[in-house]
């Protein structure tokens, strides 16, 4: 399986995420450069935490109008695998592939921490391998993490099962404990937790993981089903 | 021609920014102080537009740039 990064000027877990995916996973990563519009061939297109653009205007809201972008909400409306981790999540909801929004943390402060997370569906190409009520040690470190969206659109994810990841105790006011959320079509997810710095014992915790090989597991239950 | 355009959280989405700067506010001596709502402030000089197309154009960029509609709303004051 072959994952892009997308380097935007601020990211700063984008070589954490090609060292997840490569190194840890050992599968193919390439960076793609957010002024290119080439996607190099991805199968899956994470776009990583950071300060795309200094966090100007509002997190992730410049970097929605980079050339790169516009081919990944193209690949993204044909199915593709799309996974926004941390800033690559406000990006995600900025651009309109994700509902809700990512707002300053109820406490104020930056978090930088470990907390447990639960897959709050199987049913996903990002949660399929996580076992049922298993907890996930996965560090969060953001300003800006706490979700927020009108009842209606919460009741919606509710309803059709988008809620992806939740927090077992929630560090920053994200309204029903939401960590991470799906697109109607179940291929783009964002989450503010970073599973790419839990990857090998050496960081801690190798519970992200799980997040990774669903996401492989999908793929290739995927290619043997077009075969 | 100048646009202002005031952008603010809706009412309905928590501003704890605007908490901390009232309890701040509040602890330099003035209880008056009952909210405060924090925001952002863009001042946009236009030139050969005519005021009701900048009205227009102002309205789109708000909406689809300077604010997110998900969270915040906008007022927009063109002048001059």
């Amino acid at each position: 399986m072959k994952f892009g990064v997308v380097v935007f000027p601020g990211s700063n877990c984008d070589h954490d995420a090609w060292y997840a995916a490569s190194a840890n996973l050992g599968h193919q990563a390439e960076f793609l450069w957010h002024s290119d519009s080439s996607l190099k061939s991805s199968d899956c297109v994470i776009l990583p935490g950071g300060f795309s653009y200094g966090d100007y205007l509002r997190c992730g809201a410049i970097a929605k109008f980079s050339p790169v972008m516009a081919s990944v909400k193209k690949f993204a409306a044909e199915g593709g695998y799309v996974m926004g981790i941390c800033n690559g999540f406000q990006i995600l909801t900025e651009c309109g592939l994700l509902p809700g929004a990512l707002v300053r943390n109820r406490g104020l402060k930056f978090i930088c921490k470990e907390v447990l997370l639960t897959a709050a569906t199987a049913n996903s190409p990002y949660t399929c391998a996580i076992p049922t009520g298993a907890e996930l040690r996965i560090p969060i470190a953001h300003g800006e993490g706490c979700y927020v969206a009108d009842d209606a659109t919460l009741d919606m994810l509710e309803a059709d099962d988008r809620v992806a990841f939740r927090y077992v105790e929630n560090p920053n006011g994200s309204l029903r404990d939401i960590a991470g959320v799906l697109n109607e079509g179940r291929n783009v997810m964002g989450m503010m937790p970073h599973p790419e710095r839990a990857t090998e014992p050496l960081m801690g915790s190798s519970d992200g993981r799980m997040v990774f090989e669903s996401l492989i597991q999908s793929y290739a239950s995927q290619l043997s089903a077009a075969k | 021609m100048t646009a202002q355009i005031f952008v603010t959280l809706k009412k309905t989405v928590l501003d704890p920014q605007g908490q901390t700067i009232q309890r701040a506010l509040n602890s330099m001596g003035h209880p008056e102080v009952a909210s405060v709502r924090q925001g952002k402030y863009f001042e946009i000089e236009l030139t050969g537009v005519d005021k009701a197309t900048a009205e227009a154009t102002m309205a789109k960029l708000a909406e689809d740039v300077l604010s997110n509609p998900v969270i915040e709303e906008f007022r927009i004051e063109i002048t001059g």
